[in-house]
């Protein structure tokens, strides 16, 4: 069938010789030679297990490494798979400190008693009740619930009052979600703790039935601008970054602060804490400190993220309103339950 | 005596490797029974769950259909019909292979928003995997003698009839086994169905894998998961038949005459236009587009720093892959067998698990066994061959089919030893293949999301995630760089998959 194999052969030699050379080639193109160490963590470099934006992550280890000389690497993940990842590693888990983008996957790794106090100048950088009365972890920025609307197809006293009524059938399909992250799930368990079981589960049922299901904050603000439902539920900052870049995502809407204390003002933590395992304690304690310093959350602001600084007297983005303003229900942060809220989503079929 | 204790180390070694493939299976197995039947019954019956077996079902009840008729025509026209400029269309048509089906999704969604759901996913996903049956369709119709057909003819069958009942029956492995590539593909498809907002049991488990890590219900779809698997592979047996396709010696064979198309011309023309108007113009011309937008600084450093990663990640993986194969691809070839098939049939299913259920078993092991094998640049390299070996094993077969023991067994009566045998008679046939599958394998591998994301050590970053990444954010035109350096990486072996239908002659 295959006659002169051997001719063949010859003629594809070179061609495979090019396609092996290439890796080599580009390696050497690689300006700094950094590739070569691309495959191993660095020895002696704070390893950060970072479930935060990753531009946030990044401005804050660089400029603490530029502050403190400490080398530091990234690794980057989800919130809640992250925080399962740690307790999965245990005691023997390459990470030295952990940041997250919401507090429940920071009380996943603390409930497995996996973390380290953290030193007491750092808990008292924070603003009051910004850490836990158990000491293990601190926030390290916070984000705000908010309703996006189109102005085109909504007008503003058409909005509900509280987060609660978009379970009513008259808005059915008229609002979208992103139930599957972990901002979503974050606000959950905001509502679980404030609203306790029985409405909580009732709401996620009305959600399942009757919402638009996106992939995330940005795909369900994007469609809420391309008018595909008129309201939508996510965090602040998503909008905040649109507007001060091109507005292509959100020129026709606007944002809705539920505001009275209700489950939809629901204020996230972002958390950071240090891992007890880890072999450079002191270092990641430094990390930590500076992190939520005056300097380290004047990073966070000027990194244009458009998340909350939480920092005692450190003043956030002044687009955005004040953390009092907002009015949030009294949950206590620090006993946020993920493991129901998962329960919970699961029985009403959306996980 | 010889040959036979050389047969017993393939044999151990096919095992070895089989062995290795199944573990992450065992891991899930064992992780899904830790919690328990009435919890797993509880789980599993609910409606959820059939929504995902439902929407499972219908996209495999589309595309794998969809993928062979398309994928079996083109080749037909563009290897036995008097199509004008085959050659550019046999390449046009190998092409869609350089467009990762998540870089095709993604132009998709920001080509046409509205198209999202069953129909984009069926449409995204029939575009990118209808050349895994155009490839070895073409190839086989190429080395094809037309001989018996034209025996078919002599004997008063009509060309149809000629054609169904000589080639066709050729083409039944060709065609069974790029149909499995297709329904192994959409079983662990990810990128294009989250893009497409389409959820099956592949998206279902990464939502699980996002909230909780590796527990135990993430390992219940997972297993679900598993059967459908068992499912394909066993279709896949019974289409493929028994009948074995090589012949001894190739004779004095000379190209078929190709049919005329007389007033079929044009619209032979327009569909493979079409086909290949949707399958690569589409996201290549929208990834250029958004390519526009996205020059900024430092752009180059960092394309140039991800790309050595995935170049290098790939190369690994193909070679591994390869190298895992062949004791089975061999095996198989001389000692088709029940055991042999279970073998070669038990490596294909892990690669029908999504590769964030394999990274997670990997995971699992490693932290629990294999500490210093964690996060390492040698387990990511065994996931990628335990996720694609059938690629490799796919392409190891086709071309062993055409290296019949006989050839082997003629050699050694001449007196070669068996490395002699293996380096002067085997290799030189199924060299080409050896090539074709390690190329699969790179390909698969440089565009390979959740097992990197899982395993690869800190600080990796390639093509793949930097463009989920931005992808993600729904930064398309930050995503567009990350596309176009895939693209572009791809187009190599693509040419060098078209000269292998080349040279099948």
């Amino acid at each position: 069938m295959k006659r002169k194999p051997f001719v063949s052969r010859q003629h594809r030699r070179p061609l495979v010789a090019a396609l092996l050379a290439l890796p080599l080639a580009l390696t050497a193109c690689s300006t700094d030679g950094e590739s070569e160490d691309a495959f191993a963590a660095e020895p002696g470099a704070l390893q950060i297990y970072s479930s935060q934006h990753r531009d946030v992550t990044q401005a804050w280890a660089e400029a603490f490494t530029e502050k403190t000389g400490i080398e530091t690497q990234v690794r980057e993940g989800q919130d809640s798979s992250m925080g399962h990842m740690i307790v999965e590693e245990g005691e023997a888990s390459p990470a030295d400190v952990f940041l997250t983008e919401n507090s429940p996957a920071m009380t996943v790794v603390e409930r497995a008693d996996l973390l380290a106090p953290v030193d007491e100048e750092t808990q008292a950088q924070v603003r009051d009740g910004m850490a836990p009365s158990s000491g293990r972890w601190t926030a390290v920025a916070a984000r705000s619930t908010v309703l996006v609307y189109n102005t085109e197809m909504i007008s503003e006293d058409e909005l509900p009052d509280s987060i609660m009524d978009l379970a009513d059938p008259e808005w059915a399909g008229q609002w979208g979600a992103a139930p599957g992250g972990a901002d979503f799930q974050a606000i959950m368990a905001g509502m679980l703790a404030d609203r306790g079981e029985e409405e909580t589960r009732a709401w996620l049922e009305a959600l399942a039935e009757n919402s638009e299901v996106y992939q995330n904050n940005i795909a369900t603000m994007k469609a809420v601008n391309a008018g595909e439902v008129p309201v939508g539920i996510m965090y602040h900052y998503y909008w905040y970054r649109d507007q001060a870049g091109d507005k292509e995502g959100s020129a026709n809407t606007q944002l809705h602060y539920f505001g009275q204390q209700d489950p939809g003002a629901f204020v996230s933590l972002s958390a950071g804490g240090v891992l007890e395992s880890s072999d450079m304690p002191d270092e990641a304690q430094q990390f930590l400190a500076y992190v939520t310093s005056p300097e380290g959350q004047q990073v966070l602001v000027d990194s244009g993220s458009m998340e909350y600084a939480v920092g005692a007297g450190v003043e956030s983005d002044p687009a955005l309103p004040t953390l009092d303003e907002l009015d949030a229900p009294p949950v206590d942060p620090f006993t946020l339950n993920s493991d129901t809220v998962m329960e919970l989503m699961t029985d009403a079929s959306i996980l | 005596m010889r040959a036979s204790s050389r047969s017993r180390g393939v044999a151990v070694a096919a095992t070895l490797v089989a062995a290795l493939t199944v573990l992450p299976l065992v891991v899930v197995l064992l992780d899904a029974s830790s919690a328990g039947v009435e919890e797993a019954v509880d789980y599993l019956v609910r409606p959820r769950v059939g929504e995902l077996l439902a929407n499972t079902g219908l996209l495999m009840g589309v595309t794998v259909p969809a993928t062979v008729v398309l994928g079996t025509l083109a080749a037909w026209l563009v290897e036995r019909t008097a199509l004008p400029w085959a050659g550019l269309w046999r390449t046009l048509l190998l092409a869609p292979l350089a467009v990762p089906a998540f870089v095709s999704a993604y132009a998709w969604v920001t080509v046409a928003p509205w198209l999202t759901g069953f129909g984009g996913a069926a449409l995204v996903t029939t575009l990118a995997y209808f050349p895994f049956v155009f490839l070895p369709v073409a190839a086989l119709l190429r080395s094809l003698d037309p001989a018996e057909e034209e025996v078919a003819r002599s004997l008063g069958l009509s060309p149809t009839r000629a054609v169904v009942r000589t080639v066709l029956p050729r083409l039944r492995p060709a065609i069974s086994g790029g149909a499995l590539l297709v329904a192994l593909h959409l079983l662990a498809e990810y990128g294009v169905l989250e893009m497409m907002r389409f959820q099956t049991f592949t998206t279902a488990i990464m939502q699980r894998y996002a909230v909780g890590f590796s527990d135990a219900s993430g390992s219940l779809l997972a297993s679900v998961l598993l059967g459908l698997c068992l499912l394909v592979l066993t279709l896949e047996v019974v289409a493929r038949g028994r009948r074995r396709v090589s012949r001894v010696g190739a004779g004095t064979q000379r190209p078929a005459t190709r049919a005329r198309l007389g007033g079929w011309t044009a619209p032979a023309l327009v569909m493979l236009g079409t086909l290949v108007g949707l399958a690569l113009v589409v996201p290549v011309a929208t990834v250029l587009r958004w390519l526009g937008s996205a020059i900024g600084d430092g752009l180059v450093d960092d394309l140039l720093t991800v790309t050595a990663s995935t170049v290098l990640l790939a190369l690994l993986g193909g070679l591994a892959a390869v190298v895992a194969a062949l004791p089975g691809a061999w095996l198989l070839n001389r000692r088709r067998s029940a055991l042999t098939v279970l073998l070669e049939r038990s490596t294909y299913l892990a690669s029908a698990l999504p590769g964030v259920v394999v990274g997670l078993a990997l995971v699992t092991l490693a932290i629990d066994w294999a500490r210093p094998l964690y996060q390492t640049l040698a387990l990511t390299v065994l996931a990628y061959a335990i996720l694609f070996l059938p690629r490799a094993m796919v392409a190891l077969r086709a071309g062993l089919a055409a290296a019949p023991p006989e050839l082997s067994e003629a050699s050694r009566s001449l007196g070669l030893g068996g490395p002699a045998t293996l380096v002067r008679v085997v290799l030189p046939l199924i060299g080409p293949s050896v090539l074709t599958g390690f190329v699969l394998v790179s390909l698969a591998v440089s565009t390979e999301l959740t097992a990197t994301l899982l395993l690869a050590p800190t600080g990796t970053d390639t093509l793949a995630l930097a463009f989920w990444r931005e992808t993600s954010a729904l930064d398309y035109a930050a995503a567009a760089p990350y596309a176009a350096v895939m693209i572009v990486l791809s187009v190599p072996l693509t040419l060098l998959l078209r000269r292998q239908i080349l040279e099948e002659r």
